[in-house]
């Protein structure tokens, strides 16, 4: 691969930790391998605020638990040609998900009204604030997703290994060791 | 005249009686499956272990062998659908893995790794199933459960006691325990009983033991579900 | 005494009413909890405590038993418990306008109990009066052809709280509507002719002898009266009327060579758990001729050497328990059951009726004994068959109920007789159960070979687009097949015949009948379970507008899964309905895959309306388009 064809990859963190992308930079020093093969587009690693057209790769960590979530997932989908989720938050929700089962008036009613020690207690309401959702979702059930790299958070070695079969022309695959869940 | 079949071409001996599961198992070829264990009479309800014989699909787990049986199993074709009942599996239920005491000991999961299952895939279901922490020593938290039955097996036909037992229909079928209140701790459930020890997922979980084993040396840590259950154990 | 006491002591004294009549046999579970709810309108905590306590089994066992069965509630579920048929024809007959027009008439909501407890509004699976609905069932009575008006007087009366026992008779007329009669519903029929007969055909000699061998130990040849009625069983060549066509013969006579541990006996059962959406032939059976059932299922315990007979009545015919066990009764009182049948020495035999409570997977014969039996209507792992390992482990047949009544007549007028009637593959008559889009819709039986755009012609149907054959788990069929014929080597059926005219989107048929799988599904096995919850999420997201050739790519997936990995014929057939309007009615598909990419099954800005309620926001950013630009 020449300098030239530098494939453009965009990564966000939605309703995530950022845990991911930390995994992303245990790759280490082969992160200098991947730069000679990637240059990055939209990301926390460059502070670039758009995807640009044609991206050809985005990876997403976190799911959806607000409306702000749901539009930077939409640029994503609508600007990259492989849409990649990444971890467990993407791929099922995750820790956010786990408020799934209560009804969101419940706890936005808990957290800003009767929870003890709060003062003159409001839901905020600035039009500046996203909303957020029902429920947490993960990012397929809203896009469609091509592929996806499990782990809370997948290791750097699990990540490196699919970006490395992709950027071969590989199926990615994550034998023992490298796929996990958790 | 020997009793053998063949299993993706390779010849597996069975005592009369034996199911397929049972025959690979002491072969020490691997079958998926989650509803099976050794030391119960086979249920046939996860479908994990379905293999095709003779062009036909079955549950390996209740097919008993027969002389000259061709059985495919660790095909793509059955793979995908396996893969895809794991998914139902994740989906139907709340499975949490990064939060769960059992992750690295759990089959479902295990059984999912060996699957190569990258993803859920189907939407969630995210069922609302609170837990049942009333038990001093066990803590039962059904978000996890997949209707296997084998805690329904171990205290009804081991313990002798029906602590356990499956309710409802369909997609809302549950487990329950043996109590007006519907609570663990008012039955005469222990950690003694084999029903405390055959969950093959995280819902009958010993307390104050979670993460006692640092990850990296959990048993699917260590090897992969088709190279520990192999014997069926 | 405080309230509750006297409360739990009342309970217990209406269960032990109930426990002692059905021997606190725990193998009649089903039965004590259904007469159980019926005293006491649900089966209350207290309740369970007595039965647990006075059968000596587990809670667990109770509590699972009662939350398999739609028809048993755990849950008070008012004085008044009243289920609309959610069967398509219903639909399409307006139940859904009528189920909201008594909602509103009472301020409640579908599937809820009001707030004085007094009455639930629900839906519930194809009630079996498909030729007059719309109809329902008030505590279990039907009540059919429903109006805008009814609908009215029936408020009225829950309002005034009026007795069920009390509301006017006419509301439960049920019509038999027989509009082609043949050998079976045609036939004079004098009670005992059929078993006189069979015992006529065999020889005087030796007779008491054999018999009486042949019901304690069903030797495999050489008796006469027994094997000389399965032989002409054989010779007709009858085939099983509930679809599966499996030989009669066949079937009788492996039960008769099964061989009986010690204390057991061979059993008969009728299977009349009728609840393929869209038939209502046993119906009109058991109305217009349960003699003739009883008859063959006699002739059945005589050629099998069986004592021991059950019908398994589909909870939503309650209403006919009492006049068929008034039959029963009478068969007792004539000696055509009970001891020395019709004097035929060691002839024992006889029949009770258990009632079902909504389960449709318990028409599968292997589930339907486990029902018999007292517990949840699973489906068996097979082998072991049924005739040699049913009932409580013992030998039994299971036949439907057109299936015996047919061999009462093979048994009365000989096999040859029945052969030449039908077709070479297909004996004998089928009997139909018309309904949809017809003038005449009813019972309709023919001579097999059929075809099916006779049965159109004869019931007053205009401009057919597609017919059901056998229910959602037949087949579809579009006009160009109309020449079809009913029989085994063609369309086989177990009697449902429902027409849509074009006016009709087989979509939405498509639709109900998956809802209506994954509503009955057992939860047994996982492909079944969790399956038929995701097709019918999927086809309700192409009815809302948001499928995309991802989603149709999806459905023939799952469709596959179901097919191949299912424990029984529930999941084997769950599909069918979509497979087959698929492959003839795919327009009324993608004109619902409205979508180019990928579009999520639920509506994005629906999914903020609990934060803007909680914030009172309504600016643009309070709300997400549905749609989205991105490329899939």
């Amino acid at each position: 691969m020449s300098d030239k064809k530098k494939l453009k990859v965009a990564t966000t963190s939605l309703a995530g930790c950022f845990g991911c992308h930390m995994s992303f930079l245990d790759i280490d020093e082969r992160l200098f391998t991947l730069l000679e093969h990637i240059e990055f587009d939209r990301s926390p690693l460059t502070d670039i605020k758009t995807v640009t057209p044609g991206t050809d790769i985005g990876i997403i960590e976190g799911g959806l638990c607000n409306a702000e979530n749901v539009h930077v997932l939409r640029e994503f989908r609508a600007n990259c040609n492989i849409l990649i989720a990444i971890g467990a938050c993407a791929i099922n929700g995750g820790l956010p998900a786990q408020r799934n089962h209560l009804p969101l008036t419940t706890i936005l009613e808990e957290v800003y009204h009767t929870s003890p020690g709060l003062a003159n207690g409001r839901i905020p309401n600035d039009p500046e604030l996203p909303l957020p959702l029902n429920q947490v979702h993960p990012i397929h059930e809203v896009v469609k997703v091509d592929y996806f790299i499990p782990g809370c958070p997948p290791s750097g070695d699990a990540i490196w290994k699919v970006l490395t079969d992709l950027l071969a022309g590989r199926e990615p695959e994550l034998g023992h060791g490298l796929m996990h869940y958790d | 005249m020997s009793h053998t079949f063949t299993l993706d071409g390779k010849t597996i001996p069975f005592e009369p009686g034996e199911t397929i599961l049972q025959a690979a198992g002491r072969a020490g070829v691997y079958i998926p499956h989650l509803c099976y264990h050794p030391e119960f009479k086979p249920h046939g309800s996860c479908k994990l272990c379905t293999v095709k014989i003779n062009g036909r699909q079955t549950a390996s787990c209740t097919m008993r062998a027969m002389v000259g049986m061709v059985v495919e199993s660790e095909t793509e074709e059955i793979n995908a659908e396996r893969r895809a009942l794991t998914q139902m599996l994740f989906v139907e239920g709340n499975h949490f893995c990064p939060s769960c005491e059992k992750s690295g000991n759990c089959q479902l999961q295990a059984t999912a790794y060996h699957l190569g299952m990258m993803s859920p895939h189907y939407d969630h279901f995210y069922p609302n199933r609170p837990v049942d922490a009333s038990h001093p020593d066990v803590l039962l938290d059904f978000n996890r459960c997949i209707l296997c039955s084998l805690c329904v097996r171990a205290s009804r036909d081991v313990d002798g006691k029906n602590v356990f037992a499956l309710s409802g229909r369909g997609i809302k079928t549950h487990l329950i325990v043996n109590a007006k209140s519907g609570r663990l701790a008012d039955t005469d459930f222990t950690l003694g009983d084999k029903a405390a020890q055959v969950c093959p997922v995280g819902v009958i979980l010993k307390k104050r033991q979670g993460f006692a084993v640092p990850i990296g040396e959990r048993t699917y840590d260590k090897a992969p579900i088709g190279e520990t259950l192999a014997e069926g154990k | 005494m405080a309230l509750n006491e006297m409360h739990a002591e009342a309970v217990a004294g209406i269960v032990d009413r109930v426990l002692v009549r059905y021997r606190r046999d725990p193998s009649c579970m089903v039965q004590m909890l259904r007469e159980v709810q019926e005293a006491l309108d649900w089966i209350p905590p207290e309740a369970i405590d007595r039965m647990q306590a006075s059968l000596a089994v587990p809670r667990t066992k109770i509590e699972g038993v009662a939350g398999f069965y739609a028809f048993f509630y755990l849950q008070p579920r008012g004085r008044y418990r009243i289920l609309f048929s959610d069967n398509v024809t219903d639909r399409m007959l307006g139940s859904e306008a009528l189920l909201q027009q008594l909602c509103s008439n009472l301020w409640i909501e579908p599937g809820k109990v009001s707030e004085d407890g007094l009455v639930s509004v629900d839906r519930t699976s194809c009630t079996g009066l498909c030729d007059q609905g719309p109809a329902m069932l008030v505590n279990n009575r039907a009540i059919s052809r429903l109006t805008a008006t009814r609908i009215d007087e029936i408020a009225e009366l829950v309002r005034s709280k009026v007795p069920l026992a009390e509301w006017p008779a006419d509301f439960f007329a049920i019509d038999d509507n027989i509009r082609r009669a043949d050998i079976l519903l045609d036939a004079e029929f004098a009670p005992g002719a059929a078993l006189a007969a069979a015992r006529a055909r065999a020889p005087d000699e030796g007779i008491a002898a054999s018999n009486m061998r042949s019901w304690r130990e069903g030797l495999p040849s050489g008796i006469g009266g027994p094997i000389a009625t399965l032989d002409e069983i054989k010779r007709a060549n009858l085939r099983g009327r509930g679809g599966a066509g499996f030989s009669t013969g066949l079937k009788w006579e492996s039960c008769r060579n099964a061989p009986l541990k010690a204390g057991q006996q061979r059993i008969v059962v009728c299977n009349a758990d009728e609840g393929e959406p869209g038939t209502f032939k046993d119906r009109v059976l058991l109305t217009s001729k349960p003699d003739l059932v009883f008859e063959g299922m006699t002739v059945a315990a005589y050629a099998v050497g069986a004592t021991r007979g059950f019908v398994y009545l589909r909870g939503e015919y309650r209403y006919l328990l009492e006049p068929l066990n008034a039959v029963l009764a009478k068969r007792r009182a004539d000696n055509l059951l009970g001891r020395d049948i019709l004097g035929i020495p060691g002839a024992d035999f006889d029949i009770e009726i258990h009632l079902g409570a909504g389960a449709y997977v318990c028409g599968e014969e292997s589930a339907l004994i486990e029902s018999l039996e007292g517990k949840r209507g699973t489906p068996r792992n097979r082998p072991p068959f049924p005739v040699t390992n049913g009932y409580l482990d013992q030998p039994t047949i299971v036949n439907n109920v057109e299936t015996f009544a047919a061999a009462a007549l093979i048994a009365l007028n000989g096999g040859d007789w029945y052969a030449a009637i039908g077709t070479k593959h297909s004996a004998g008559t089928k009997i139909l159960s018309v309904s949809g889009d017809c003038e005449r819709p009813g019972i309709y039986e023919y001579p097999f070979g059929v075809s099916v755009r006779q049965v159109l012609a004869d019931c007053g149907a205009g401009d057919t687009q597609a017919v059901q054959v056998s229910g959602p788990s037949g087949i579809c069929i579009a006009p160009a097949e109309f020449d079809r014929i009913i029989g085994f080597e063609d369309i086989p059926t177990a009697g449902a015949f429902t027409i849509f005219d074009n006016t009709r989107d087989m979509f939405e048929v498509a639709r109900n009948y998956v809802h209506f799988f994954q509503h009955e599904s057992c939860g047994f096995c996982t492909p079944c379970r969790v399956g038929t919850s995701l097709l019918m999420n999927l086809m309700d997201k192409l009815a809302r507008g948001c499928g995309s050739p991802y989603d149709f790519a999806e459905i023939e997936k799952l469709n596959q899964l179901l097919q191949s990995m299912s424990h029984c014929g529930l999941g084997h057939t769950a599909c069918n309905p979509v497979l087959d309007t698929i492959a003839r009615f795919r327009p009324a598909y993608e004109k619902r895959l409205t979508q180019k990419d990928f579009t999520p099954a639920f509506n994005l800005d629906d999914a903020l309306s609990q934060a803007r309620q909680m914030t009172g926001r309504d600016d643009t950013h309070a709300h997400l388009s549905t749609t989205h630009g991105g490329q899939a």
